[in-house]
């Protein structure tokens, strides 16, 4: 059970395990969505290109995703929690992952596994390479390397099931969540004639504002 | 109307559609599949049109893993390409890189010392295993064994990737080539744990064959299915195991004869009816050779230096000139042509892929079959969309 | 098997009036190649494949190159014989310039391994191939407009956000950093 500190009034984390070891559990309902959601986070059968064998190696013998609660990948994007770009995402390919991204039920997690969806990689100066999945859908989770070894991957999916047990079950008015009238659907891009259009999603890309130092 | 009412499948070469008498005369489904299907090979997307289940067309589109690796070779320099290379095609590191470098060396004409030479062999046979095993495991998988074969696989594969990871630095991008040899020499007590993985390496191509080769499942899922006539795989440009198992003896490392394959005995495997168990059982007979040639390079490595010291690393302009240079890899014969205008980065940088030529008979070797068949086809041609769309 | 001297004459023994010409290849690798007019391109090719001495019934390679300065986009084919297993002999067409007279002898019904690879150099080069089966886009998608491998290809602008950027990285980031303010202190790139 996850250690959160009790709100307000409320036993002790002393008092908590006290009663534990009598077979007493005390808990919010909030404690124990989060905790059946985190450890059962299935993602979807999502390879691009290299990571996705280092992905494909995570979930095998001897990394063992399935421990973690991954067991299952699934192949529909219906039936899944957790989409994990691994893999350049090419510009012709981007209005793909942002469908099925939209085609995913709420609560829905995103792990840019690797450079190249984090920010476009090695192959950044492309004419094909989309700089980042976050340009177009929001990602919870980032994943340096290049393959970043099924250990990071492990230890990004744990941080994310940190993400998921500090989350509210209820809206919070929190823009990625469904509800209070807002879909939580990224618009898709369509193929321009020299580039994607749009090039980016204005809500969710805000790169940071570098101002320039004088030319010297 | 029961089964046996239907006349009999005609056996390949060429399509045959059978011919169903019955009332009911559908409209033809379109179907993409892909570019996001569990199919475990990639981006990669196929437009079939169906009768039924029977496959009446099939066009491929790719270009989905399309990063213009061509391009930023332009705009790179020789050396820096080399970790581009190890991502085309990703299973297969090392043999990319040795194919770029022999490329390159041929290009400027520099040579390779004797160790290096017997490492870049071993190198290339571990490859060819690695390639081999995961080929295995994907195929059965996509033949519906969802998980096991390929957990089986992908355990052998952690060990060789162990051993590129003590080697190089690395699991999957190795980097390991360079103009003139390699990068560093094996550390003490390398190529005794090749040695050890090597003489391990049967017993377990016994077990995987043992659940495999004779397995009725297989069997009935991958004979006469998707035949390949010879003619039509020479014309078409198939290489590597694909076109061996047509019946077309031609492969590089006999034809060629590039680095110090002429002085390993191994023998060539060829298939007799080019059907998808003969893909998969060429690629079978395949390892047991390279096992045959890393037990012979493990012999015979010689002490050495692996770089040549002549070699120039840094500043290395090649004369103009240019070169096309191929290697037998695991896939395919993997080309590269070169064009050099004596400047630091290549006027022209090309790969040839082989698994987008490969994939050039999609088409005809899935018409009249079903579709279940087509994801089966696809997968004994083993492709790689990090090499089709580089 | 025979030098590109040889075949060259052999091939205007065979099509007399055809402009074929040896385009020898400085450096070590001595890879020498035959450049033919694109009139008779595709007959050339058939008589390679057909013709007993050479049998080359493998096309291995087609490659796609810009020569922006000398004013052509050329199709280089690398051609190997299965047979009798040799090889190459280098085949190489040139257009006649880059803007409009872009189109070449597809060679796809000689050697079928040409289909997808002349897809790609007319995609990514934009030589047309007469006579192919089915010339369109293979890499990119059907509605781009550009021709990305020339030399002369300018990309989209997205470099709105490179935390490292130097060489001509940096000056095509530039132009999304606003400048700072007089005499306000410059934060600079991290």
């Amino acid at each position: 059970m996850s250690e959160a500190a009790p709100t307000s009034s409320g036993p002790t984390d002393a008092e908590r395990d006290e009663l534990r070891r009598h077979g007493i559990m005390l808990t919010s309902l909030e404690e124990l969505c989060n905790w059946g959601r985190s450890n059962s986070v299935w993602p979807l059968q999502f390879g691009l290109a290299c990571c996705a064998i280092e992905m494909m190696a995570a979930s095998m013998a001897r990394f063992d995703i399935a421990r973690f609660g991954s067991e299952v990948f699934r192949a529909s994007p219906r039936q899944a929690d957790l989409i994990i770009v691994s893999g350049t995402v090419t510009k012709k390919m981007a209005p793909s992952v942002v469908r099925l991204w939209d085609q995913m039920p709420d609560p829905k997690y995103c792990i840019a596994m690797g450079a190249c969806a984090i920010s476009g990689g090695p192959f950044k100066q492309g004419y094909n390479v989309l700089k980042g999945i976050d340009r177009y859908i929001p990602v919870d989770i980032y994943i340096p390397g290049c393959p970043p070894r099924p250990e990071a991957l492990l230890h990004g999916l744990m941080k994310l099931q940190e993400k998921i047990r500090g989350q509210g079950i209820f809206p919070t008015g929190d823009p990625r969540q469904a509800g209070a009238g807002r879909p939580s659907d990224c618009p898709v891009p369509e193929f321009g004639g020299h580039d994607l259009l749009p090039p980016q999603n204005p809500d969710l890309f805000h790169p940071p504002s570098l101002v320039r130092k004088e030319d010297s | 109307m029961s089964a046996t009412d239907l006349p009999p499948l005609a056996p390949s070469p060429g399509p045959r559609i059978r011919a169903v008498h019955d009332e009911f005369h559908g409209d033809l489904l379109e179907v993409s599949m892909g570019p996001h299907h569990p199919s475990t090979h990639g981006v990669f997307r196929m437009n079939v049109t169906l009768d039924g289940e029977t496959v009446m067309k099939l066009k491929p589109v790719f270009g989905y893993l399309h990063r213009n690796h061509e391009k930023i070779g332009e705009n790179t320099s020789y050396l820096s390409s080399m970790p581009y290379t190890d991502r085309l095609d990703y299973l297969c590191s090392m043999t990319n890189n040795w194919a770029y470098a022999l490329a390159v060396e041929r290009l400027s004409g520099q040579a390779v010392p004797e160790r290096a030479e017997y490492l870049r062999v071993i190198l290339a046979e571990l490859t060819r295993l690695l390639n081999h095993t995961c080929l295995a495991g994907f195929l059965l998988q996509d033949g519906g064994a969802s998980g096991t074969p390929l957990m089986y696989a992908f355990r052998e594969r952690e060990k060789i990737l162990d051993l590129f990871e003590s080697l190089s630095g690395s699991r999957m991008m190795c980097n390991f080539q360079r103009f003139g040899g390699c990068r560093t020499d094996a550390p003490a007590g390398w190529l005794d744990s090749v040695r050890r993985l090597v003489d391990g390496y049967g017993k377990f191509l016994d077990e995987y064959e043992e659940l495999l080769t004779g397995n009725e499942i297989l069997m009935a899922r991958t004979q006469r299915i998707g035949r390949l006539p010879a003619a039509l795989a020479v014309s078409a440009g198939i290489t590597g195991p694909m076109l061996r198992a047509a019946g077309v003896p031609y492969d590089l490392r006999k034809v060629e004869g590039y680095g110090f394959y002429p002085r390993f005995e191994f023998r060539v495997p060829i298939g007799a009816d080019g059907d998808t168990y003969d893909r998969y059982m060429v690629r079978v007979l395949e390892m047991r050779e390279s096992i045959k040639i890393l037990q012979q390079a493990l012999r015979g490595i010689p002490e050495g230096p692996v770089m040549d010291p002549k070699a120039r690393l840094r500043g290395f302009r090649p004369k103009p000139g240019e070169v096309y240079s191929r290697i037998e890899g695991p896939k395919g014969e993997i080309g590269f042509y070169l064009i050099s205008e004596g400047g630091p980065n290549p006027y022209r940088y090309r790969v040839r892929p082989p698994s987008l030529i490969n994939l050039t008979l999609l088409e005809d070797l899935c018409l009249g079959h079903s579709i279940a068949d087509a994801v089966v086809i696809l997968g004994s041609i083993d492709i790689v969309l990090g090499e089709v769309d580089r | 098997m025979e030098t590109p001297e040889q075949i060259r004459d052999r091939i205007l023994a065979r099509f007399p009036g055809a402009s074929v010409a040896v385009v020898p290849n400085p450096g070590p690798a001595a890879q020498h190649s035959l450049l033919a007019g694109a009139d008779l391109g595709r007959e050339i090719a058939t008589f390679l494949r057909d013709d007993p001495v050479l049998r080359l019934d493998y096309c291995s390679n087609v490659t796609g190159v810009d020569w922006p300065k000398q004013g052509f986009l050329e199709v280089v084919y690398h051609l190997y014989s299965m047979a009798l297993r040799h090889g190459p002999v280098i085949l190489r067409m040139r257009t006649a310039d880059r803007a409009d007279q872009v189109t070449l002898p597809s060679l796809t019904p000689v050697w079928r391994s040409c289909e997808f690879q002349e897809r790609e150099v007319y995609d990514l080069f934009g030589v047309v191939f007469a006579g192919h089966p089915d010339l369109r886009r293979i890499l990119m998608w059907d509605e781009f407009k550009d021709h990305p491998m020339r030399k002369d290809y300018v990309e989209p602008d997205d470099y709105e956000w490179e935390p490292t950027p130097h060489g001509d990285i940096l000056a095509k980031a530039r132009r999304h950093y606003p400048a700072p303010a007089a005499g306000a202190e410059g934060k600079g790139n991290p």
